[in-house]
């Protein structure tokens, strides 16, 4: 089949399936969040609740899309459109499976094969991502999408560096930006060439830092409902409503393929699927466990939704300009210092967990000193330290 | 702060912020820590959701729904349009139309013509239960009363002595009758304690006795 058939066939499947699958994640996160919440969730529309999906998007489909008259109606239309094209676009060079000789000749599990350039792609299309949502706060002409607007795009410009920074030192340990050479590479050597071995905290990094991006719980400052109602989708309603969380949710998947790609080895699974396995049918269970790896950092994402409690706007800052950026450029650094002088790889992985003892210990003692510089503080006696309630030392009662 | 005593008292309680250790400051303990207590909320399941329509919820004893009116052994009402109740209403929903009572009934001098509730006035308080002096007036268990006009929530007199037709023999709803008597609130040294309509410890006062309405068990624990 000629190679332009097969590019149009598989565009046309993702396009097809990501919103189906982004419906299914939805009915996911609101079954899991209703059993941690000791609730049972959706189970009125089929069995479990296993249509409600379609309902949500028969409903979404069919709902009056009001327009208010005091927006920017070109901008209004379009913030929706460009969320959706960027997560999608993003997608495009993610291998969503694997992509090798075993997989049959009509089927090729990434859109744009071979872009040599493919890391630096996904972050320049991610980092538009924010224009979506800027534009629609802007356009919508109303205080709290602006103020929502105006969070996201301060939170995405900074997580941005923490993001790049931390996978910078993947692409110089394996020498390459293709995402399919990266996986290649770790998928070849078996679960000890894993990247999450030699880049710990950077993998770490990432994973927070995406969920920033994407602005997912704990980084949902720019929709957060109790200050900001929805934040910049105050004004959306129906489909064009529906759409942004078509992106955050396609944001979702993108960065649980990406963090499955570079840092956990991709489609490799000892025994199950290993560079020498060979039995008919490899290319589905291949692909199956990079869905599966996928699926559980998703699902991951979701638990913390429910398990943190949102950032106050300073501690997101905080951690990305004092802790993030610093630890993944003395990570960058690391990288490169055993690079150029040949050391082990597996000295980053002791490197790394010394990097990240040190940022306990380093923030532990700006926490103390940001304490010490509050007016008519005390410091408390070695012997009772932590439990200081009620009357506490500064009350005075010497 | 010892020369904090010369000022005056401060009123001010200041409360510290308790101290971040190591790994407090590294935030994964926390994360691992609650990351497991909503895991296990995930695989211990217990939902404590009433699937509504099917299964009705468990309410109160002394849940307070829509009126009845109660009929006496011969099947009269029992109301004798004393007015006490539409008196005692806060939101002036009950309306009466008094009429000498005729000969044949020896036991009152009036009886209701016209009683007229406004159901979607009323704001189920229960003083019109409280105040009626011989029991005719109750408040029932019924929550879901809905109609499509507001003139169909009008409860007339026939309405509402045919709720007391089919409430009379719901266990939840007794005729709560002291014929001859005053009513239940002029006897409030021997009125039973009223149960909180919250769960109450075991060594509280309401939950010894044996109350109406008392959700027993430890406070928080989901005994």
């Amino acid at each position: 089949m000629p190679e332009i058939l097969i590019t149009l066939l598989t565009i046309g499947v993702v396009v097809a399936a990501i919103p189906g699958v982004c419906n299914y994640l939805i009915l996911l996160e609101r079954k899991l969040s209703a059993w941690m919440q000791d609730r049972i969730g959706p189970n009125r529309v089929g069995p479990m609740g296993l249509f409600q999906p379609l309902a949500d998007g028969i409903k979404l489909l069919l709902k009056e899309d009001v327009v208010p008259p005091h927006v920017d109606k070109v901008l209004y239309v379009l913030a929706p459109a460009l969320s959706v094209f960027t997560a999608m676009m993003a997608f495009a060079v993610v291998p969503f499976g694997p992509v090798d000789d075993s997989v049959p000749g009509f089927l090729r599990f990434i859109i744009a094969p071979n872009i040599n350039i493919g890391l630096i792609f996904i972050f320049a299309i991610t980092s538009l991502g924010v224009y979506g949502i800027v534009l629609g706060g802007w356009a919508s002409n109303n205080k709290y999408s602006a103020l929502g607007a105006m969070r996201a795009s301060a939170q995405v410009v900074s997580y941005e560096i923490p993001l790049g920074m931390s996978v910078l030192g993947l692409a110089l340990m394996s020498g390459t930006l293709n995402l399919e050479e990266l996986m290649h590479q770790q998928t070849q050597g078996g679960i000890m060439s894993w990247n999450i071995w030699f880049q710990p905290l950077a993998a770490i990094m990432f994973f927070t830092a995406s969920l920033a991006e994407a602005n997912r719980l704990p980084f949902d400052l720019a929709e957060c409902e109790q200050e900001l109602i929805g934040g910049w989708h105050t004004e959306y309603s129906a489909l064009k409503w529906a759409l942004f969380f078509l992106g955050e949710y396609t944001h979702m998947i993108t960065i649980s393929f990406l963090t499955s790609i570079l840092f956990l080895g991709g489609w490799n699974l000892p025994f199950i699927a290993e560079a020498t396995s060979n039995y008919p049918g490899v290319w589905l269970v291949k692909l199956l466990v990079l869905s599966g790896k996928a699926f559980s950092f998703i699902c991951l994402m979701i638990m913390l939704r429910w398990t943190i409690p949102r950032f106050r706007f300073d501690q997101l800052m905080e951690l990305a300009w004092k802790v993030m950026i610093p630890l993944s450029l003395a990570n960058l650094v690391m990288v490169m210092f055993c690079m150029h002088f040949g050391f082990n790889r597996w000295w980053l992985f002791v490197g790394s967990l010394g990097l990240f003892a040190a940022w306990g210990v380093i923030s532990a003692n700006l926490r103390e000193a940001e304490l010490a510089a509050r007016p008519g503080y005390v410091k408390p006696k070695k012997k009772a330290p932590a439990v200081a309630h009620g009357h506490g030392h500064a009350a005075g009662h010497h | 702060m010892t020369e904090t005593k010369a000022k005056p008292k401060k009123t001010v309680a200041w409360v510290e912020e308790p101290q971040l250790g190591f790994w407090e400051s590294t935030f994964v303990p926390a994360i691992m820590k609650g990351l497991k207590t909503t895991l296990k909320h995930v695989t211990d399941r217990a939902p404590v959701t009433q699937q509504y329509p099917e299964q009705k919820p468990d309410l109160p004893l002394h849940y307070r729904g829509v009126h009845r009116l109660n009929r006496d052994e011969e099947d009269r009402v029992k109301c004798v349009a004393c007015m006490m109740c539409a008196t005692a209403c806060p939101a002036n929903c009950i309306s009466i139309e008094a009429q000498a009572a005729p000969p044949e009934w020896p036991d009152r001098d009036k009886f209701p013509k016209s009683f007229v509730l406004d159901e979607l006035r009323c704001i189920y308080c229960g003083m019109c239960e409280e105040a009626c002096p011989v029991d005719a007036i109750e408040l029932t268990h019924i929550y879901d009363l809905t109609g499509e006009t507001r003139e169909s929530l009008m409860f007339d007199r026939e309405k509402l002595l045919s709720v007391y037709d089919k409430t009379k023999d719901n266990p939840r709803d007794p005729v709560r009758t002291r014929r001859g008597i005053l009513g239940p609130a002029a006897e409030f040294a021997s009125l039973p304690t009223l149960g909180p309509a919250t769960v109450v410890p075991d060594s509280d006062r309401s939950a010894k006795n044996p109350t109406a309405g008392v959700i027993k068990g430890s406070l928080g624990a989901n005994s």
